[in-house]
């Protein structure tokens, strides 16, 4: 990590500059519009010619009228210190002063991003453990039953082509119907995207050993469950490690495509409510926060995984 | 009465016994024979070596005495019984190519897999690993993990894993094969030192004819296509052999008989 800093902090400033030229690219007809109506002197002059004009062509015409595009209220791309602003806003400041936040009423207010966030987070941890023990238990299945091996693989591939926003609210009226909570139905759609990698790695990882090892196991008269136990499944660890993180990702996504649907809260319900409303700077900052779950989410599982390896004794 | 008990003697006294022993795998090229009438006995506490070319069956017997190659013909008998069966009453341990010790195993750990698929008690477990690992010279070593031994004490570890549980026979596929020559030449005094202390019987392929003509009291030159046994050879060598008896003229007469058998196998393509 030593010496990385410089280059990601390069990285960073590049892509925030591309940002804000973004910003007054995109949002340039909008704040033209707008100085118009406030008197402004604007070239080519009539909306019409406006409406045909090259966006960089307007912007390199009105150079004087730029300012606000980095701050509009209701712009199609809101700069980056708009967006870090609302992030603030609907975190700290509505829950230290807003009248719904948790120093005025005692619980986390359903304006605030901690709270949506913490929404997505439960749906995520339920959906993540069902996928991952549902795929760890197909894994077993499928490497121990031929008939399991050409039956279930096959499935499990056709269902990761589907499109699960098609999906979505189909599993969640469904579950509704027969009258299970809207996080159990989230969570469904968070173990239906994250079983998959699961599978595909653990298989792989239980039938790392190779003949050699599974002949001294033979060697031994060893049970089945001696094998599965004392090889294939400590064999398999760093594969199910590798897609864990993977499923744990999966599994966060699942949870915000979830809450388009059902507007009952979430950064998936933040996200949608955004851009019913033109609020982009919401949608922004919330995909921010999901962003930053998903880092936070896999951080964790590495972090579990360096542990376990560690105490299994592999090489540092 | 007389012929009987000879016969139990007999019994007793041949570790493995093979007979007319077929085996032809079928593969798209058509049947490959990999072992064809062979005939072998073992006695108990005796090293033989399996030497020959790659595709001799050297290994393939060895497998078929564990056990794990099911013969297509012929008759094999391990201590009296079927390998089969032999393998159930954990009569041997096998050492492979590689140590294939596990790695998130310690090499105690290791050398427990066995003793604790077999049920022994965790103090008896303990006693076990301690006692091996002083008999292949690894004592202190049982809380290292695999990765932080060479690859000659790797193989020793996995030598103790394979000694761990008291079974009278040690069957070996080319244990050093992977060891350069120096180390292999240690290897190799320590395993005549630990078949002397142990009086096991030993089963050891390879494919370098020193390393035969050192170890064994009996060696066994196989050729390929088919696999078969052309020539054995009871060596006149002493139990006692220091590393410089591969100088002597005795030593040298019988590696000389080995090449030939090798190269008669050869000669009949």
């Amino acid at each position: 990590m030593r010496g990385s800093f410089g280059p990601i902090l390069l990285i960073l400033a590049g892509l925030v500059a591309l940002w804000y030229a973004a910003a007054v690219q995109m949002n340039v007809k909008e704040v033209l519009t707008q100085a118009e109506r406030d008197g402004a002197v604007i070239t080519p002059a009539s909306a019409a010619e406006r409406r045909d004009a090259g966006r960089w062509g307007l912007v390199f015409g009105n150079l004087e009228h730029l300012g606000a595009t980095w701050s509009s209220e209701r712009s199609r791309l809101p700069a980056p210190h708009q967006v870090v602003a609302e992030l603030w806003d609907s975190t700290w400041v509505e829950e230290t002063t807003g009248r719904r936040g948790i120093v005025r009423s005692g619980s986390l207010s359903n304006r605030s991003l901690v709270y949506h966030g913490g929404v997505t987070l439960g749906a995520t941890a339920l959906g993540f453990v069902i996928g991952a023990l549902a795929g760890v238990l197909l894994a077993v299945g499928i490497v121990y039953s031929r008939v399991m091996d050409m039956s279930v693989m096959p499935w499990a591939i056709i269902s990761q082509t589907i499109p699960i926003v098609a999906l979505a609210p189909m599993i969640i009226v469904v579950l509704y119907s027969i009258g299970l909570p809207g996080l159990f139905a989230k969570a469904v759609i968070s173990a239906y995207l994250s079983f998959f990698p699961v599978v595909v790695g653990m298989v792989k990882g239980l039938r790392a050993p190779d003949h050699m090892q599974l002949d001294l196991m033979r060697t031994y008269s060893a049970s089945k469950s001696d094998t599965f136990w004392k090889l294939r499944l400590p064999a398999s660890v760093p594969y199910l490690f590798a897609s864990l993180k993977i499923g744990i990702a999966a599994s966060l996504v699942g949870a915000i495509v979830g809450e388009l649907p059902v507007q009952r809260g979430g950064l998936g319900a933040r996200m949608l409510g955004g851009s019913y409303y033109g609020q982009t700077e919401q949608i922004w900052a919330a995909l921010f926060v999901a962003a930053l779950l998903a880092a936070m989410l896999v951080w964790f599982i590495g972090w579990v995984e360096r542990r376990t390896l560690h105490a299994m004794g592999v090489q540092p | 009465m007389d012929t009987e008990q000879d016969k139990n003697k007999m019994r007793e006294q041949s570790v493995v016994k093979a007979s007319a022993l077929d085996l032809t795998f079928q593969t798209n090229d058509g049947p490959v024979h990999a072992l064809k009438d062979v005939n072998l006995e073992i006695g108990k506490g005796e090293f033989v070596s399996f030497i020959g070319p790659s595709g001799c069956g050297k290994t393939t017997f060895l497998r078929c005495i564990a056990g794990l190659e099911q013969p297509t013909g012929g008759e094999i008998s391990v201590n009296g019984m079927t390998p089969d069966e032999a393998r159930k009453a954990r009569a041997y341990g096998y050492v492979f190519q590689a140590a294939g010790l596990y790695p998130w195993r310690t090499i105690g750990g290791n050398i427990k897999l066995p003793l604790e698929i077999m049920g022994f008690s965790k103090a008896e477990q303990n006693e076990r690993v301690t006692r091996v690992l002083e008999l292949v010279d690894l004592a202190g070593f049982e809380k290292k993990y695999p990765w932080q031994l060479s690859g000659g004490m790797q193989q020793r570890a996995s030598i103790a894993r394979a000694l761990a549980f008291d079974a009278d026979i040690l069957l070996m596929d080319e244990p050093f094969g992977a060891l350069d020559e120096i180390v292999r030449d240690h290897l190799n005094e320590q395993l005549l030192a630990l078949w002397a202390r142990t009086e096991k019987t030993i089963g050891f392929v390879t494919h370098s004819i020193p390393e035969a003509v050192y170890l064994s009291t009996k060696i066994v030159v196989m050729s390929p296509r088919p696999g078969r046994i052309t020539d054995v050879i009871d060596s006149p060598l002493p139990k006692e052999r220091p590393l410089d008896i591969r100088d002597s003229p005795e030593f040298i007469e019988i590696a000389h008989r080995v090449r030939d058998g090798l190269r008669a196998g050869h000669i009949d393509e």
